[in-house]
């Protein structure tokens, strides 16, 4: 898909002075909406889905303050990603700004400055990349401008250095440049810097976060605090669609610190002066939960199979079904993979302050926008009157993609005209989560005489991950057909295999399941993987030159080839068990982004032992190694958890487990001792980089347990049984 | 009722309606001291950890009556940016979080496994350090743990100006 251009140097600039007591300079734009299919299909298809802004209001982007420190108001969130470091080399490039001096701060709703889109998808810097150093460049020429005619410089070319503009003699810093001045001239865009004369793009700069994170910083929404904030407790069903239907408060009325019991038609929630009151309260109340059919595990199987459900094909080429219909020759696995919950640390919660005609709620979110339409919508106010106040989330892997809770929160501060800060116990997270769906793969091939695969099917079947979603609009699903969220990482990337197709098969789950990290890349990479690596075996090939072999040509299929040879290389490649330890190989091709992935597995007192992965990735250009390299080691290991250890299962109609511990994760003593990642930069413009590395991982350890006891697991969490 | 206890050195008596409110609720929302953190409620992952009269502990599931006229360390009182603990030192050198939302509960948990083993093996810190971190920032506090352990060697072995 092709890149849309925008020029910054089209359209109005915005100046606005005094923004509350440190804002002497304000630079803000309009941006345009991009049609909608191009939204749905940029957040799954490819690494460049544009930055969505709001077409309406004005947009702030930089402060200046007095003291010349910059500020960007970002429009995506810092989830841990470490975009707030990315942006803020991008501004600190063009701005000719050194990093201490500029600050990212969320962007609150109220300033215009929203992505209509969300924080997600691996695409935070890619969007970002060319509007948000246009917007810096010709900031830095607004002020340029305005310095030679505060300068009275006539025909002396300032010079620009780290904040300041030099002309002859004088010298001024951008904020004494910046005072006073009430218009601004907006000039044409100047050129941008290209690759060789980057000073911060390109560097491992340490995160901007780094210090608040390491000293106990109240950066998250849990921390927020209001005067005068009370708490609230929401209670939430336990059981798989059971809906409301009245409570019995009688008891919890009567009980210490009790504000106010708020019985809504959808839910019932608790006002009271302390946590601990508004939790006990809460436990005293009784729900009428309506429940019309007790759910079980068994039954969820029997729904995820692929022959179920509405089948699409979302890749074909040449002729698969003639040449994979003879059953004596064609090769057949399957493979599985759980429900999986999100499980972050911070669990969903909001601090909502709502008055007669205007509401704040201060929350860890990653939609802002329809956060607040859905906020506004409930509480029948103007979408401009309410305020989305984002902060730093403890965690977000696509959980905070739909956070309603929200709006309960809002409900409540609005019975009691207080703020009320309100959040989920982790037993309610376990159980109202927006899980990663459960998969079953069948795949097909036929292998020619000389060992090359001559035709390759992928059928997936797959709860919902974009259906369903607030930011997928009910319109797409009959125009996009299959759900894009399931087969992210389900088409063949072996464009020299003459006859593939790719199938998806659609089962609506009687749960929730949505985003997760990565998407449906992880359990589809896990089946494709594994099935080429025992094509490989029955080809009597070696599996990493197999995969070389089965590579179009093309520059996306160089690019996939070139990490697979820089990991093999890097690890030195073995199909040999050496010591007790053998290797999987695995790789995949995420937004535009391939990963390819050695792992080195042991089996130690008959587990899984995982000691060393080598990662080599191509994200494009790289704005923060040291922070690309963070992503690709917490993906191996997010991975690992999920491939080796997470398991939802459903028992008379209840989501379990409903904790850490029996919800097994990786844990310290499960990562690896050691993990190599080789960054090749294969395009000159950033890419996705969050979400990638999670695809090869459990197909490589399956891989490397099948050289190791030639049993080949094709069931995910992985177990030797 | 009122409860006495020492929180970062300071003498501090907070009044709780209920007096198995867990300590983590005191920390946070009484003494306004947010680096201490809710992650389970039930001492499963690690995230409210703070030092009792040294000791690590899970605050979210420690009734605050059992706190009483104790020595409370959060990460606020830790250490400093002018004056950082080794732990937090080592993982400022080896950028080690991510969201950041469990690091202050594993950083305290590492500050008690350096005072008990100041130079801890891979099975020590496997044994001893068993929060839950989501955005899997585990390979990078391995470094920081042994790194912290060189710096507080390193910081005692200094004669004494």
């Amino acid at each position: 898909m092709a890149t849309e251009k925008k020029k910054v140097s089209r359209r109005k600039f915005l100046v606005r002075g005094g923004l509350g007591t440190l804002g002497v300079l304000a630079v803000g734009t309009y941006l345009f909406r991009s049609p909608i299919r191009r939204k749905i299909a940029g957040l799954v298809n490819t690494a460049d889905t544009p930055y969505m802004g709001n077409t309406k209001t004005p947009i702030i982007w930089f402060e200046i303050t007095k003291n010349n420190t910059i500020v960007l108001h970002s429009p995506k969130v810092e989830m841990g990603q470490g975009t707030f470091t990315g942006l803020a080399q991008m501004v600190a490039e063009e701005l000719e700004v050194a990093m201490e001096r500029i600050q990212v701060v969320h962007a609150q709703s109220a300033s215009g400055n929203m992505d209509g889109f969300a924080t997600g998808g691996s695409t935070s810097i890619s969007a970002l990349w060319v509007p948000l150093r246009e917007l810096a460049a010709t900031m830095r020429k607004m002020l340029e401008n305005e310095a030679i005619k505060k300068m009275d410089a006539g025909d002396v070319q300032p010079v620009v250095s780290n904040g300041s503009i030099t002309i002859g003699e004088r010298s001024m810093t951008y904020a004494e440049i910046a005072e006073g001045v009430q218009e601004w001239d907006v000039p044409d865009t100047p050129p941008l810097k290209t690759g060789k004369t980057f000073r911060y793009i390109g560097k491992p700069i340490p995160r901007v976060d780094l210090k608040d994170k390491v000293f106990g910083a109240p950066l998250f929404g849990m921390d927020a605090v209001l005067p005068d904030m009370l708490f609230g407790s929401v209670v939430r069903a336990s059981t798989i669609g059971a809906t409301f239907s009245g409570a019995d408060t009688s008891k919890a009325e009567q009980m210490p610190g009790v504000v106010k019991i708020v019985t809504e038609p959808d839910f019932v929630g608790v006002v009271a002066t302390s946590q601990q009151e508004a939790e006990n309260a809460k436990n005293a109340i009784t729900v009428n939960w309506k429940v019309d059919t007790t759910v079980q595990t068994a039954d969820i199987e029997a729904m995820i199979a692929v022959g179920k459900g509405t089948p699409f094909v979302i890749q074909k080429e040449g002729a698969v079904e003639d040449l994979i219909s003879d059953a004596e020759t064609t090769i057949v696995s399957e493979y599985k993979s759980p429900i999986g919950a999100h499980a972050q640390l911070e669990p969903n919660g909001a601090l909502a302050h709502v008055k007669a005609d205007k509401a704040t709620i201060i929350m860890s979110t990653q939609v802002v926008k329809i956060t607040r339409d859905e906020i506004a919508e409930r509480l029948d106010l103007d979408a401009e009157n309410v305020n989305i106040v984002p902060t730093f989330l403890g965690g977000g892997f696509g959980r905070r993609l739909h956070t309603p809770n929200g709006i309960q929160a809002a409900v409540l501060s609005k019975a009691v005209g207080k703020p009320v800060k309100c959040f989920f116990s982790r037993k309610e997270e376990f159980q109202n989560d927006t899980f990663r769906p459960p998969t079953h793969h069948v795949l097909k091939a036929k292998l020619n005489s000389n060992g090359s695969i001559e035709a390759f099917e992928h059928n997936v079947s797959s709860g919902d991950v974009a259906f369903g979603s607030p930011m997928v609009p009910g319109i797409a699903e009959p125009i996009l057909g299959a759900d894009l969220g399931a087969w992210r990482g389900g088409m063949i990337q072996y464009g020299n295999i003459p006859n593939h197709q790719a199938i998806s098969w659609r089962v609506k789950l009687p749960f929730a399941t949505s985003w997760w990290r990565s998407l449906g890349l992880l359990a589809n990479t896990f089946a494709i993987e594994s099935f080429m690596d025992e094509l490989s075996v029955k080809a009597n090939k070696d599996p990493v030159q197999f995969r070389l072999d089965h590579i179009q040509t093309d520059e996306r299929g160089e690019r996939l080839k070139k990490v697979i040879t820089a990991a093999a290389e890097k690890a030195q490649w073995t199909n040999e068990t050496q010591n007790g330890r053998a290797m999987g190989f695995a790789a995949s091709t995420d937004a535009n982004t391939p990963c390819a992935q050695v792992v080195e597995v042991s089996i130690v007192d008959g587990e899984i032992k995982v000691h060393k992965v080598t990662c080599a990735m191509d994200p494009g250009l790289v704005v923060n190694p040291d922070q690309v390299r963070a992503q690709c080691e917490g993906a191996i290991i997010m991975g690992m958890s999920a491939s080796l250890f997470e398991r939802m299962y459903v028992e008379d109609g209840e989501l379990q487990p409903t904790i850490y511990g029996p919800y097994q994760m990786a844990l310290m003593k499960h990562a690896p001792k050691e993990i190599d990642i080789i960054l090749l930069e294969g395009a000159d413009t950033p890419g996705a980089v969050g979400e990638p590395p999670l695809g090869p991982i459990g197909a490589a350890i399956a891989n490397a347990v099948y050289r190791l006891t030639g049993k080949r697991l094709q069931e995910m969490p992985l177990q030797l049984g | 009722m009122t409860i006495s206890l020492h929180v970062n050195g300071i003498l501090k008596t907070v009044d709780v309606p209920d007096e198995n409110t867990p300590l983590l609720w005191v920390v946070r929302d009484l003494l306004e001291l947010k680096g201490t953190k809710f992650g389970c409620g039930k001492a499963a992952c690690g995230a409210c950890t703070l030092h009792v009269d040294g000791e690590a502990v899970r605050s979210c599931s420690y009734p605050v009556k059992f706190a009483r006229d104790k020595q409370i360390t959060t990460i606020e009182g830790l250490g400093s940016p002018e004056n950082p603990h080794p732990v937090q030192q080592a993982w400022i050198e080896e950028v080690v979080p991510q969201c950041g939302y469990c690091q202050p509960g594993f950083m305290m948990a590492t500050a008690a496994l350096l005072k008990k083993i100041p130079r801890p093996t891979d099975t020590d810190i496997d044994n001893n350090i068993v929060n839950v971190c989501r955005c899997a920032t585990y390979y990078r506090m391995r470094k920081a743990i042994h790194r912290a352990a060189e710096i507080q060697q390193e910081s005692t072995e200094k004669p004494i100006t």
